[in-house]
């Protein structure tokens, strides 16, 4: 018995040394935040967590509660943190382009289903690939300006960030149009017989692809020595441009995927309200995953992290019911200390208290001795 | 230095490439259309008087919101050339812009000048010329600080009537208890003050019990975060009143999620506002039990009191504020009020 909590103890021992000695590299700040949430909440409310199966009003068994709020809510967030990664590292800057984006991919796909007389499942996907196509195309806009014009990417997507939403009002050509379709609710909330969000399994499906691009192919490689150093990557004969232009086509598709799933949760387009202000969040959540927002070295994990960490804190601060409009100040605190802890400067200096205490610690055993 | 002037070439050319989007889209421009062709179309016109009436209509442009849609197509079905009017429009959020449409209107030689106005101050010179110009001018939508002298009579909304309808209607429904979740719209905007009011003075006098009261600022997917919440900690609520339809949506898929019922005979009642066509059809199908509605339609009420069918004693007319309950709304209802398809 003794033997076991012994055995236990050094066990977590080994784990905070690990954390602590930076051994999970760049998801350490992450990874410590979302632990120091998951205390937080069950030291406030034990069932915070808990997991309830029920039955929804379509008859299927799902599952509720927090947890599965937290974790499908931050779908759209994930599945676009991924694609703002590849950007960042690519390009040294960020896409705040994305809500107005997925407005006006959102916006073709319900487009596409309005104009069909049945909704089945070719047209979902036709509605699909049209937003795909959609959204592929203003990226690409947006990638032409950063990649051939050398616009900073902040200006370069300050234009569709000031027009899309309009554009995705033309596209709807009047105020909120709505679809329902049982294919439509499957997207968005349940498939009949699967207990888990369909959100879920998608940001799943969308890590899967990544990991699998990554392995066959030499994009990630590529993307980091190009967002290291453009004009030296081009040197060892890799097309720094169509890299650049690439990551913000890999971004549009992300886009596209997000705000089908943004639809779908509801079966309506609201081109002002759809993924509002989640250009914020997503370059957030980059910054909490480790990522440099300067460009370089990149960890799609630590942006999937980063995602629910925002997710998780917006949840929890509702759960505490913290009125809304103070959420995003509390937010704010939260996340300054995350990045200021994250931050080189502040990591140096804790290096270095370390090492300081190990010398001592060798010192002091030397004297014993 | 060749590269440097590119760059800011380009730099000017996106800029000034934004300006033209940003330009287009926030309705700016300021149109104006006829909507008779010519004269000989107008000597089919029903009307008595002589020859046409000449309407000129400075408003928010269609793309505002749903509301302004709805007002926008109001306005032309009712000074339509079969009414016997000649309608112009101009179209524009800013204000100074309204008054070069307005002052325009009164070279052109306008009958009678609707003003929706973007600010309310301002207006004094452009009204002052309009009465010596002889042409009269009705207010609609919105109040403009100038001397009631000015104008004939201004057909507004008034937002509080618009809660207190919804929570009269709710109160009527003699619940034993009342636990409120209350969706608010985007902070300080009229339509939120107006909607939020009847139901706080509820809260306030211990009427009715709130359980939760947050803003979602008009977005559907934050509304059905906070009702999911709410569900999550277990705590018990009857009643969603939900600022506007969207939000009202994202509740009740929320409510979907966790199997609870909702509508006509379910375990809670949700209530909307603004009347989308979509979102009456909810309320037809019991889905849903009430949505209020701010009225967009004014133009009727100033048609005739152009035409003389109707006289008013004070110059600030209430357009009344209507409120559909799931058990008595109508197809033709659904026709007449809803908003957009």
């Amino acid at each position: 018995m003794n033997n076991e909590n012994e055995n236990f103890l050094t066990g977590i021992k080994k784990f905070f040394k690990k954390i602590f000695k930076g051994g999970l590299g760049q998801l350490t700040i992450p990874v410590i935040a979302i632990a120091l949430l998951v205390v937080f909440n069950i030291i406030r409310d034990p069932s915070f967590f808990s997991i309830a199966i029920q039955h929804n009003n379509d008859g299927n068994i799902v599952l509720a509660g927090n947890l599965i709020s937290i974790i499908n809510g931050a779908s759209e967030l994930a599945v676009l943190a991924m694609g703002m990664t590849l950007v960042t590292a690519a390009c040294g800057g960020q896409d705040i382009s994305v809500g107005a984006m997925a407005a006006i991919a959102g916006s073709a796909f319900v487009k596409v289903l309005k104009s069909a007389s049945v909704i089945n499942a070719p047209i979902v996907l036709l509605g699909f690939l049209m937003a795909c196509l959609v959204a592929v195309i203003f990226a690409s806009f947006n990638g032409t300006l950063v990649s051939v014009f050398k616009i900073q990417p902040m200006i370069a997507t300050l234009i569709l960030y000031t027009c899309g939403r309009s554009i995705a009002y033309w596209i709807n050509g009047g105020a909120t149009p709505t679809v329902s379709s049982p294919i439509i609710s499957g997207i968005g909330s349940f498939i009949p017989g699967i207990p888990i969000p369909t959100p879920v399994l998608i940001v799943i499906a969308v890590a899967i692809i990544f990991k699998l691009v990554f392995h066959f192919t030499s994009l990630e490689l590529f993307t980091q020595s190009v967002g290291i150093n453009g004009s030296a990557a081009r040197l060892n004969g890799i097309n720094s441009t169509f890299i650049k232009l690439l990551s913000f086509m890999i971004l549009g598709l992300c886009v596209a995927v997000a705000g089908t799933i943004g639809v779908s949760r509801l079966g309506l387009i609201n081109h002002e309200t759809l993924l509002l202000d989640v250009e914020m969040d997503t370059i957030l959540a980059v910054a909490i995953g480790g990522n440099s927002l300067g460009g370089g070295k990149f960890k799609i994990s630590g942006s999937i992290i980063g995602a629910y960490v925002i997710q998780m804190l917006t949840i929890t601060l509702y759960a505490m019911k913290v009125s809304s409009t103070d959420v995003k100040a509390y937010k704010a605190i939260v996340i300054i200390i995350l990045v200021v802890i994250g931050s080189p400067v502040i990591k140096a200096k804790f290096e270095k208290l370390m090492t300081h205490m190990k010398n001592r610690k060798k010192v002091s055993v030397k004297g014993a001795q | 230095m060749m590269k440097k002037k590119f760059g800011s070439l380009v730099l000017v050319g996106s800029l000034m490439a934004s300006l033209l989007f940003s330009a287009c889209t926030s309705g700016g421009s300021t149109s104006t259309t006829s909507s008779t062709g010519s004269t000989g179309t107008a000597a089919t016109a029903t009307t008595a008087s002589a020859g046409v009436i000449k309407v000129g209509v400075v408003n928010n442009p269609p793309s505002e919101s749903g509301y302004r849609e709805a007002n926008v197509k109001d306005m032309e079905a009712v000074f339509s050339t079969a009414n016997g009017y000649e309608l112009k429009t101009a179209y524009s959020l800013k204000n100074d812009e309204q008054l070069q449409a307005a002052q325009g209107f009164i070279t052109e030689g306008v009958d009678y000048l609707l003003i929706s106005a973007a600010e309310t101050t301002g207006w004094d010179e452009v009204l002052k010329k309009a009465q010596e110009a002889g042409i009269k001018v009705y207010l609609f939508d919105r109040m403009i600080d100038v001397d009631e002298g000015l104008y004939e009579a201004a057909v507004v909304s008034d937002m509080s009537a618009e809660g207190d309808t919804a929570v009269n209607w709710l109160l009527s429904q003699n619940l034993p208890e009342y636990n409120v979740i209350h969706i608010q719209g985007a902070m300080g905007s009229d339509a939120q003050i107006g909607r939020t009011g009847a139901l706080q003075a509820q809260f306030d006098a211990g009427k009715m019990n709130c359980v939760v009261q947050q803003t979602a600022t008009w977005d559907e997917a934050e509304a059905k975060k906070i009702v999911e919440s709410v569900i999550n900690s277990g705590d018990a609520f009857n009643v969603i009143y939900a600022e506007n339809d969207g939000m009202a949506k994202g509740a009740v898929a929320a409510l979907d999620e966790a199997g609870i019922t909702h509508g006509v005979n379910g375990d809670v009642i949700v209530m909307g506002f603004d009347c989308n066509k979509w979102a009456l059809r909810e309320l037809k199908a019991g889905a849903w039990n009430y949505d209020g509605q701010c009225s967009p339609f004014q133009a009727q009420i100033i048609s005739d009191l152009i035409q003389g069918k109707t006289s008013t004693s004070t110059k600030k007319i209430i357009n009344e504020e209507k409120g559909f309950d799931a058990k008595t709304i109508t197809d033709a209802d659904i026709d007449t009020y809803g908003l957009g398809e």
